[in-house]
């Protein structure tokens, strides 16, 4: 019995001279939330199409909930739910007549729909646009259906492809709030999303770029492997400290967070003294200069090598 | 197969078709149109030809020649003119289609047995009717100067009794020679292929474009369950059609239907799923709906409208567009519907077009239902 829920050898998809992804190694364990992250063309979602059997690989082996889908992408799909980047939905049906398309190609029994259907409706609240046209929702209603569509035939994994991409921050947590509904139902979730601040809401990470993966591991083990040092800056002249931080030694990056600056180091020197030291000295004025937990997003500038 | 899943690809279809209006409009619309179209203004019968008469001999001949044209359907004489100038300028205008032209002494030259010309002068830009005009011209001038011998003869005293030699013409199947009976039946076979190009070409390409065929390939949906829940609708949409247009072609338009009413629905069904299936196949090799339509007009429409005999004799071509004809299923439904239609004819008569309808069906689906991968 295989215990991963998804496991990747040396995964390979090119798309004539461009390898969208590059020998992928990705393991994700039953019952975790994994989110994908990383920039817009970064193989997440040939990733996501390829686990999901709509996408042949060109190379690479890869284990679906203990079922080769290279081989036999078909087999699958009965315990999968995905849910592809672009509405996938039929905006000419209403909100019912797409539940009940896909609970008849899922075969799912007239009991067990039933109870789905009104689980479904607890959590999505789709319950009063039931008879409206896919294509007159929202679109924190749309991803909801396609959730639901995805959900009918209750899933052992569940592949989401930017799911909460261009949708509002409270339809956004409201739709988080419904993965872990799910996660304590069992199911194992797979999302990707360009968003790193959603990462933290995963149990793991993993970093893509370039069609590879950077990293994989817990938000917090992510952080604590990084060798950057996120130092905060608060002082009276800003713009004059930004152009200055610039030029000095062992800094990596300089961005302004508001009327604060981050700065990325990469080795222990300097530290928070000799920073402090070196503003005073030009007449920047600093008011307090800490170092902060870095965030995902810093991770992957580290790990991308970008500056 | 699973039953309940090609049920609710149909369903599903049926909803989307019914609910774009415009598209169904559409289909159910053309068929009419069509049929409209083509019995009334596509006129190939020729009857009532315009045409003025130069007489310039003015005898009781002359006149009794004249009189022939005036009694039939075929010509109508519009007028009579004493300058040549008049009529170049009618037929220059498009006012008459043919003239004829008596010279002087035509009557005594009859009379004087030294025989006598008379000239038909015909608007060749219209071929067909030209070509008909003197078909008639001919036969009324032959038996207009049989006559006069034979009534030279028996002043003579020689008796005889009858015309010598008599063809007795019978055209069978289309007495009348009336052009909508052929062409109703063919246009049938041709209506059914312009509805299978212009929906089911579509259907798959649009869920390609729409990005819900991503999703759909995703669910355990079998290729086979897919397209036959798809073809359904759109054939029982052609059927829908094939009933309007046989409603519209007997009852309106009064074209016989000898044979059976059973054996046609068959065929029709049979052709139809033919027709349908290579409209799927079409989208699925375009995956675009613009391209889809393209293709569809090429490959299914016009094939059928030109190269199925509907119009044009297939007898008539070249050796080339013959042997591509034997790839036009149409061509076997319009000889089966012909043969239904006005023959009477059965099974014995047409199961050899049958059978290659048939094979046509088995193979167009066969290939959709291999080219089809559930695959981006």
């Amino acid at each position: 019995m295989n215990e991963h829920a998804i496991q990747t050898k040396g995964l390979v998809k090119r798309y004539e001279a461009v390898c969208a992804v590059d020998g992928l190694d990705l393991t994700v364990q039953r019952g975790e939330v994994f989110g994908l992250i990383g920039p817009d063309g970064a193989g997440k979602t040939t990733t996501m199409r390829m686990l999901a059997g709509v996408l042949r690989p060109d190379g690479g082996q890869a284990l679906v909930l203990g079922s080769d889908v290279i081989g036999n992408p078909e087999q699958v799909k009965e315990k999968i739910g995905y849910m592809s980047q672009r509405f996938g939905l039929y905006e000419d049906l209403t909100v019912a007549e797409n539940i009940d398309f896909y609970a008849d190609l899922y075969l799912v029994g007239r009991k067990e729909r039933e109870a789905r259907f009104k689980r479904l409706m607890e959590f999505s609240r789709l319950g009063p646009f039931l008879g409206r046209l896919a294509g007159k929702l929202s679109g924190g209603m749309k991803q909801k259906l396609g959730l639901a569509c995805a959900l009918i035939h209750t899933p052992d994994l569940l592949l989401l492809d930017e799911p909460t991409n261009g949708v509002d921050p409270v339809s956004r947590r409201e739709f988080w709030k419904i993965l872990y509904d799910l996660l304590a139902e069992g199911v194992t979730i797979f999302i990707s999303t360009p968003y790193m601040d959603e990462a933290d809401r995963c149990h793991r990470v993993g970093i893509m770029e370039k069609g590879k993966l950077l990293i994989s591991d817990t938000p917090e083990g992510i952080r604590k492997g990084m060798k950057t040092r996120i130092i905060e800056i608060k002082c009276a002249n800003p713009k004059k400290a930004v152009a200055l931080l610039q030029k000095m030694e062992g800094v990596a990056d300089v961005v302004f967070f508001g009327d604060k600056i981050h700065i990325s180091v990469r080795s222990q020197k300097p530290d928070e003294s000799s920073i402090r030291k070196f503003l005073e000295k030009q007449d920047t004025e600093p008011r307090s200069v800490r170092a902060i937990t870095p965030s995902l997003e810093d991770v992957f500038f580290e790990l991308s090598d970008r500056p | 197969m699973k039953i309940r899943r090609i049920r609710a690809v149909t369903r599903k279809e049926w909803k989307q078709i019914i609910r774009d209006t415009r598209s169904l409009m559409l289909s159910l619309g053309i068929p009419m149109l069509l049929i409209v179209l083509f019995s009334w203004a596509l006129k190939l019968d020729v009857s009532n030809i315009k045409t003025l008469v130069l007489d310039r001999d003015k005898t009781s001949t002359s006149r009794a020649y004249i009189e022939r044209f005036a009694h039939i359907e075929y010509f109508s004489i519009i007028g009579y003119t004493d300058k040549y100038s008049e009529i170049i300028g009618c037929i220059d205008a498009g006012e008459v289609k043919a003239a004829i032209v008596i010279p002087k002494g035509f009557g005594a030259d009859l009379k004087a047995g030294r025989g006598a010309e008379v000239q038909l002068i015909a608007d060749g830009t219209d071929p067909l009717t030209a070509q008909v005009l003197v078909g008639y011209v001919s036969a009324i001038t032959a038996v207009f100067s049989q006559e006069y011998i034979l009534q030279a003869l028996s002043r003579a005293g020689v008796t005889v009794g009858k015309t010598p030699l008599d063809a007795q013409v019978r055209v069978w199947f289309n007495p009348e020679l009336e052009s909508k009976n052929f062409i109703i039946p063919g246009l049938i076979a041709v209506i059914m292929m312009v509805i299978a190009g212009l929906l089911t070409s579509l259907t798959i390409a649009r869920e390609w474009e729409r990005g819900t065929m991503e999703q759909l390939i995703s669910t355990p949906v079998k290729v086979s369950e897919l397209l036959i829940g798809k073809l359904i609708p759109y054939v029982e949409l052609g059927l829908i059609d094939f009933v309007l247009a046989l409603l519209v072609g007997t009852l309106i338009f009064g074209v016989p239907l000898k044979g059976s009413i059973l054996l046609l629905f068959v065929m029709t069904i049979v052709f139809l799923v033919g027709a349908m299936s290579l409209g799927l196949l079409i989208s699925i090799v375009a995956k675009k709906q613009v391209l889809a339509s393209q293709m569809a007009i090429l490959i299914t429409f016009l094939p059928a409208f030109i190269m199925s005999g509907f119009v044009f004799p297939i007898s008539n071509m070249p050796l080339v567009l013959k042997a591509i004809t034997y790839l036009v299923s149409a061509r076997y439904f319009v000889t089966i519907l012909k043969g239904i239609f006005l023959k009477g004819v059965g099974v014995s008569i047409l199961w050899a077009e049958g059978i290659l309808l048939l094979v046509f069906t088995g193979v167009i689906l066969m290939a959709a239902l291999r080219i089809f991968k559930k695959e981006l």
